[in-house]
Parts: structure tokens; C-alpha cells; sequence
């Protein structure tokens, strides 16, 4: 990966943060934490990370970030998700709580923890689109999965018959934590994706 | 272990709050905890009735693994692996192996290696951390002391594992054996919390944390998130104060956000203040 001058933010209100903003580094971008509007107003890019997908949506409520989320996202802000980030970006959400505040975009639906308990959490080396190299390692907890994807979705991996990674145009989300692993591959090619996304006025 | 591991990463930022009923789960969950705490009596009861204190009853376990979508932890006395097994077969996320139950067993902590759950111990040092850790535990969290309302010795834990790690991280490789030898620990541990200037596992507060400021305080002291216990549900106004603590958890570096939720919260825990509580009552002691 060559260094790009791309300053991509880590949603900070809860989560792994810590771990993708080093993945980001790794990868050549510069990684800040974003928690108020204005913070995510200079970024080029930014991580949801894994967390808990309602306690984060409770505090993008509170913290007025869930609008100017929706517009960035809406106005081609690209987005990765990871986990509960992924939930975080998707239009609607299955076993969610009914009131559980979504950014959307990413024209999905997921299933919440749909893959079981932290009892069933899993490792799994996955083929995914996009990336080279050998398969990817990827670590699963509590994950969910994408249950129905539209038209303009790739679905870059599964894990059965369940999409585990999608790209929409500018948005990208995983249900595993490509950040706990030390392979930057995904982090890569997100940073990709922000440094070719013509520059805003 | 990545799996182990990683689910307390997902904890990290995060309040995690005990309940001991299913309304009680989701007053925590609306209010944006990360997680629960499922056991029988909060430690400011345990404190009070006195006899020993033990796993719940797996139904009221059970009611709130079903009453919330977060994850549940629940605690397993020092020792009792059996407790843990039957914990994990009930399919909590997490076992607290916890100083705030009767331990079971004076000299054994339980092989966590042993079990598909991860588990939370509690630690007042770096060497006890490290105990914990080499026994399995995926987790760490600073004991303070449990079920007063007084944080101060939530802050001496707290300084003294940032304290200790800090200082290996300034030796060198030949001094690291002794080290290991003082703190009661295993070398490999010792050499790798002195390579990467912290635990190898997520490293929580608990213990008297009792107001938003307390949370905050915490996370300034190095807390990768908080544990309230007694704290919430033993207060005037519950469902208030535990978003008030959620927000200030997160917000720990912004006074003027601290002050706006710490406004109107209504009656704090009464608490007992640690330095009058005789030894026998102490939980931090417990625990080898």
C-alpha cells in the first residue's frame, strides 16, 4: 500500500477504537477520533468500529451525530463498518431493539447477532473479493450477517450461504473484526476506496 | 483466544452495569450499557444482609439473557469451576469470576483455559493481574472496593497496575526475570506487558464508582471502560443516572459535558466509607 495523505476518522463513542485506528496507520492513512460534528466534518473517510451497536446509536442520538452521519453518508462520504458498524450502516436490522437508532445507506438488512452468543463466536478463513493474497482471518463475535442485500450490493464473502462482507459504491462493512487480527488487507483497500473518491469542493 | 479477547474490545469505551432483575436489565440496556451484570443481590446488599453469597438462580439468569439483545455477564464464586461450567452451559457471555461472591477456594483460582466462555477477574496489582491472565482470564478489571460508593480504592488499583506497568516498560530485558520473581508472575507475561506498555487483555474499573464524574475519573486514570455495581440501582433515580454515567463514560475528557449530566441526577448511594470497614470485610483481600 503506498501513503496517502487521506485522514480517515474512528467513530469514538464506544468500541474498538484503539485497534482500527492502528489498522488505518498501518495502512498509510492518518487516523483521527471523531466524536462531535465538527470532528467528523474534517475527516475524508470514516470506521464505525465493533461495539454495541445500540449503546452507540443511543450516543450518536445524544451527541448530535446521527444527522449530520445521515448526510455525510448520503452526500458519498465513504464508510466502513465493522460488526456493529455494519448494523450501524444498514437500512433496517433484524433482532435489533425496535427504537435502536441506524445510520443506514448501505442498502441491507442484518440480522443481530446472528450468528449466536459470545459461546459461538468463531474464527474462519475467508475468501474475499477484492483482496490478494492468501485467505483472510477473520474473527467473529457475536457477529451478525446480512440477511437480504439490493441490487447495487457486492457481496464480497460468506461464511455458509450468509454474506459477511458487502460493498455498496462508497460503503463498505464486514461482520467479522479484520482490526483484532493484524492483517490490514481490508483496512487497505477501504483507504483505497477513500483515496480515489474525487476531492470535495 | 483472539475470540476471547476480542469481545471485551467490543466492551471497551463502555459501561457495563449490574442488575438483578429483568427490568432492571432494561433500564441498563435503554440507558446504553454494553452489557450486564446478572446476579442475585448488588454488593451493597450482600454487604448489608451478610451469609454467603453465590452464583444466582440459573432461572433468574435466564430471564435476563431473554429480557435484553446486549451481552450478559454473571459471576462464579473464586474457585468454583462448576458454577462456571454451569454459567457457560446457561450461555452467558462472560463469567466474572468475582472476589464479591464467598470464595470457594483459598488457594485455586479456576482454569480458565478450561472453558469455551471468557472470563473477568478482578485484580488490585499488576502481579495478581498477571495471575489472572496466565490462568486464562480474557479480561481484567481493578477491584476497588465493591458495594460502598467509595471510589478511592478503584483509584489506587487503578494507579497502581498503570504505576507497575510503567515501570517495566523502563527496564531492561536482564532485570525482566526478577521482576517476574516480585511480582509473582510468569516471565513470558512480564516480558510482554513490558514490550507493549500495557495488559495483554482489556483492563476495566470497578469498584465504589458511584457518579459520572467517578466514571470519568476512571477513564482519565487509563480505564478501558467502568463496571458500576451498586451504584445505579441503589440510587434515587436509576434509569437517569445510568445514562448520566453512560454519557460521562464516553465523554470522560469533556468537564462541560460531565457537569450537564451530573445535573439533577437526585440522591447518590448512600456508601460506607472504605476506611471503616473492618479487614474481614474487605473483598479486594480476597483472592491470591
Amino acid at each position: 500500500m503506498t501513503s496517502t495523505n487521506a485522514r480517515i476518522g474512528v467513530l469514538a463513542l464506544q468500541g474498538d477504537v484503539r485497534e482500527h485506528a492502528r489498522a488505518l496507520a498501518a495502512a498509510g492513512a492518518e487516523a483521527v477520533e471523531v466524536r462531535r460534528p465538527e470532528e467528523l466534518a474534517a475527516v475524508d473517510g470514516l470506521v464505525l468500529p465493533g461495539g454495541e451497536s445500540t449503546a452507540i446509536g443511543r450516543l450518536l442520538r445524544i451527541f448530535g451525530l446521527l444527522e449530520p452521519l445521515r448526510a455525510a453518508v448520503g452526500d458519498g462520504l465513504p464508510v466502513y463498518g465493522s460488526c456493529a458498524g455494519m448494523i450501524l450502516l444498514a437500512q433496517d436490522v433484524l433482532d435489533g431493539r425496535p427504537d435502536q437508532p441506524l445510520i443506514g445507506g448501505l442498502d441491507v438488512v442484518v440480522r443481530r447477532n446472528a450468528f449466536g452468543r459470545q459461546v459461538d463466536s468463531f474464527e474462519a478463513d475467508l475468501e474475499v473479493e477484492g483482496l490478494t493474497g492468501p485467505p483472510l482471518h477473520a474473527v467473529f463475535i457475536r457477529a451478525p450477517w446480512v440477511e437480504k442485500a439490493g441490487d447495487g450490493v457486492t457481496i464480497l464473502a460468506r461464511v455458509g450461504e450468509h454474506p459477511v462482507a458487502v460493498r455498496q459504491g462508497h460503503l463498505l462493512a464486514t461482520s467479522f473484526h479484520p482490526e483484532l487480527t493484524g492483517d490490514i488487507r481490508m483496512h487497505e483497500l477501504f483507504v483505497d476506496l477513500v483515496a480515489r473518491r474525487p476531492a470535495r469542493g | 483466544m483472539p475470540v476471547k479477547r476480542g469481545m471485551a474490545e467490543m466492551l471497551k469505551g463502555g459501561v457495563i452495569m449490574d442488575v438483578v432483575t429483568p427490568e432492571q436489565a432494561k433500564i441498563a440496556e435503554d440507558a446504553g450499557a454494553v452489557a450486564v451484570m446478572a446476579l442475585e443481590r448488588v454488593p451493597a446488599d450482600i454487604r448489608a444482609q451478610g451469609g454467603v453469597a453465590r452464583m444466582s438462580d440459573p432461572d433468574m439468569i435466564q430471564g435476563i439473557v431473554e429480557a435484553v439483545s446486549i451481552p450478559v455477564m454473571a459471576k462464579a464464586r473464586i474457585g468454583h469451576f462448576v458454577e462456571a461450567q454451569v454459567l457457560q452451559a446457561l450461555g452467558v457471555d462472560y463469567v466474572d469470576e468475582s472476589e464479591v461472591l464467598t470464595p470457594a477456594d483459598p488457594h485455586h483460582h479456576i482454569d480458565k483455559w478450561a472453558f469455551t466462555v471468557p472470563f473477568v477477574c478482578g485484580a488490585t496489582n499488576l502481579g495478581e493481574a498477571l495471575r489472572r491472565i496466565s490462568e486464562g482470564a480474557a479480561m481484567i478489571r481493578s477491584k476497588g472496593e465493591a458495594g460502598t460508593g467509595e471510589v478511592s480504592n478503584a483509584v489506587v488499583h487503578m494507579r497502581t497496575i498503570r504505576g507497575e506497568i510503567a515501570r517495566l516498560s523502563t527496564l531492561p530485558a536482564d532485570e525482566l526475570y526478577a521482576a517476574a520473581k516480585e511480582l509473582r508472575a510468569p516471565h513470558d507475561l512480564v516480558a510482554e506487558v513490558a514490550r507493549l506498555g500495557k495488559l495483554p487483555v482489556v483492563l476495566f474499573t470497578a469498584g465504589g464508582i458511584a457518579t459520572p464524574a467517578d466514571a470519568a475519573l476512571m477513564m482519565q486514570l487509563g480505564a478501558d471502560g467502568v463496571f458500576v455495581g451498586s451504584g445505579i440501582f441503589k440510587s434515587g433515580d436509576p434509569a437517569k443516572r445510568a445514562r448520566a454515567i453512560v454519557e460521562a463514560t464516553t465523554m470522560y475528557n469533556d468537564p462541560g459535558v460531565i457537569a450537564k449530566v451530573s445535573r439533577g441526577l437526585g440522591e447518590a448511594m448512600v456508601g460506607i466509607n472504605v476506611g471503616e470497614l473492618p479487614a474481614a470485610a474487605r473483598y479486594a483481600d480476597r483472592g491470591w
